[in-house]
């Protein structure tokens, strides 16, 4: 059974990834990591001259103009990041959010492996746009090789002139939640790594005394291609609202899993095609275990944060999870539910209560609970949970089990009449992680 | 679009620990889930009962409830 953990460590690369201005590319063609590839194949990073005062603004400029939105999950759009930070006050800290907590997205973990450069590039590039004095490059403890992989590429650098900002590699502990970038820099300030409470995002995260401007890794590697090559390059591929190439990493019920660079508004079904599903696609998990499901009948859905919203999809991290008519959808999204509740930081009475209670009644249902109250009931506590935690931990519960409740409305209905799923007691088309119950913390 | 000055209800849900005082205050706009948490709708508190509103923030053992002047749009009338 494929799994997040033993998900093909080589990234599939479709061939929009063979251009030179893409993500894999540059490993596709020197099939090593080391520095000295990645300048053979890139050429050295635009970094600022010492004393070119104009150089920050041309950087976001141009960030601006390639239309780049952030990789992590939000979409947001980076050159408004890079706004908001830059007109806080100058110096601060870059982070490299590369937690990736989210089980079945291996992304970020591919970059750090295979492209560690263009990650630091882009890290460097930002760093010198903001006037930074520190970037931390954030990977979680669990992945004690991904760490060594990104120390070895900064030692690297060291004695060139692509390293003007100082890197530190930091592992916060936490997983899923840790990963969140108010929590993020709560730890990294020595506090306890937990979300806090931003009723108005705009005034930006402080480490220390300094803003900080926390990236996905992902989005950090694309501004050092777009420094690089233009963002006209950046715009060739894509749609004109949602530009660019972008990291998938497909899971479940498929023989090739992996990590696949697609340039957005390929539609979802040729995405998930690529992997090769075992079996007749019954629907797919989009954005992760806080994204939503959508049926077949969305695979003609272009793959950009707008079309997959109004299929009722998200694009969010890129993640895709495939389940097959071979699987039960109330007992998969029973075990995700499960798994979140246990992710829980703890801080929020909502999200405590409301997570475990929402997974329970999931369960009962894919059981076969002969209670005709059952979907009612779930619906009204999914309801309560919805938009009353500090982060969106449980925002993300709400909507994936609402969308499984839709998705997946002939299978609810028929077990909440007592019929259990035929399907209940086969393996998990999950990551292997649900099976290990409750994440420490 | 005008948009005017009203009063809105924030809970700080990470300070917030169930006491229920804000929906004994003031059943019109708290109500409470099946644990005790207060659900608020985010709207603007109607002028009567600000003054209620404000005692509701004051008397939280948490000072989870918060009172906080925010922009509100108004729909154009007429036309």
């Amino acid at each position: 059974m494929p799994s997040a953990t033993d998900t093909r460590t080589d990234p599939f690369i479709t061939d929009a990834a063979h251009d030179r201005a893409t993500l894999l590319g540059g490993w596709r063609a020197q099939r090593n990591p080391d520095l000295r590839s990645h300048l053979a194949w890139h050429g050295a990073p635009p970094l600022p001259r010492p004393g070119d005062a104009t150089w920050p603004e041309r950087f976001a400029a141009t960030i601006e103009r390639s239309g780049l939105s952030g990789r992590g999950g939000a979409s947001f759009p980076s050159a408004v990041k890079l706004e908001q930070v830059r007109s806080a006050r100058r110096g601060g800290s870059v982070v490299v959010n590369a937690m990736e907590g989210e089980p079945a997205s291996a992304k970020d973990k591919v970059l750090l492996s295979y492209v560690p450069h263009l990650v630091l590039d882009g890290a460097e590039l930002a760093a010198c746009a903001l006037g930074a004095t520190q970037i931390v490059v954030c990977v979680a403890p669990e992945h004690p090789d991904i760490a060594a992989a990104v120390r070895r590429a900064v030692a690297e650098r060291v004695p060139s002139a692509l390293a003007p900002v100082a890197v530190e590699v930091r592992c916060p502990p936490g997983r899923y939640v840790a990963g969140e970038e108010s929590a993020l820099v709560s730890w990294l300030n020595g506090g306890p790594g937990a979300p806090s409470w931003r009723p108005d995002k705009r005034n930006p995260l402080m480490i220390g005394r300094g803003p900080a401007l926390v990236h996905n890794a992902e989005t950090l590697a694309h501004m050092a291609l777009i420094a690089r090559y233009g963002p006209a390059s950046f715009r060739a591929a894509g749609a004109p609202d949602a530009p660019g190439t972008s990291l998938v990493t497909v899971s479940g019920g498929v023989d090739h899993p992996g990590v696949y660079e697609v340039a957005l508004g390929t539609t979802l079904g040729a995405i998930v095609d690529q992997a090769r599903p075992t079996s007749g696609v019954a629907a797919v998990l989009t954005g992760g275990f806080g994204g939503a499901w959508v049926g077949a009948g969305a695979l003609g859905t272009p793959y950009a944060p707008a079309p997959m919203a109004a299929a009722g999809g998200v694009v969010g991290a890129g993640v895709l999870v495939v389940l097959t008519r071979r699987a039960c959808g109330i007992a998969e999204t029973a075990r995700v539910a499960h798994y979140m509740a246990g992710q829980s930081t703890g801080q929020c009475g909502p999200c405590v209560f409301g997570l475990p209670a929402v997974a329970e009644d999931l369960e009962r249902l894919a059981a076969g609970c002969d209670d005709p109250g059952a979907t009612a009931r779930l619906g009204r506590r999914v309801a309560t949970v919805d938009g009353r935690g500090a982060c969106r931990h449980p925002d993300g519960v709400a909507r994936m089990v609402r969308s499984a409740m839709a998705v997946f409305a002939r299978d609810a209905a028929l077990h909440g009449a007592g019929q259990p799923c035929a399907f209940r007691d086969e393996p998990s088309v999950l990551p292997a992680i649900l099976g290990s119950g409750k994440a420490t913390r | 679009m005008r948009s005017v000055a009203e009063t809105v209800i924030k809970v700080n849900p990470i300070a917030c620990q169930a006491y229920g005082y804000c929906a004994e205050l003031l059943p019109e706009l708290v109500t409470l889930d099946a644990w005790g948490y207060p659900i608020v709708d985010g709207g603007p508190v109607p002028r009567h009962l600000v003054e209620l509103a404000r005692r509701a923030a004051k008397d939280c053992p948490r000072r989870a409830f918060l009172l906080e002047k925010a922009r509100i749009r108004q729909a154009p009338t007429g036309d």
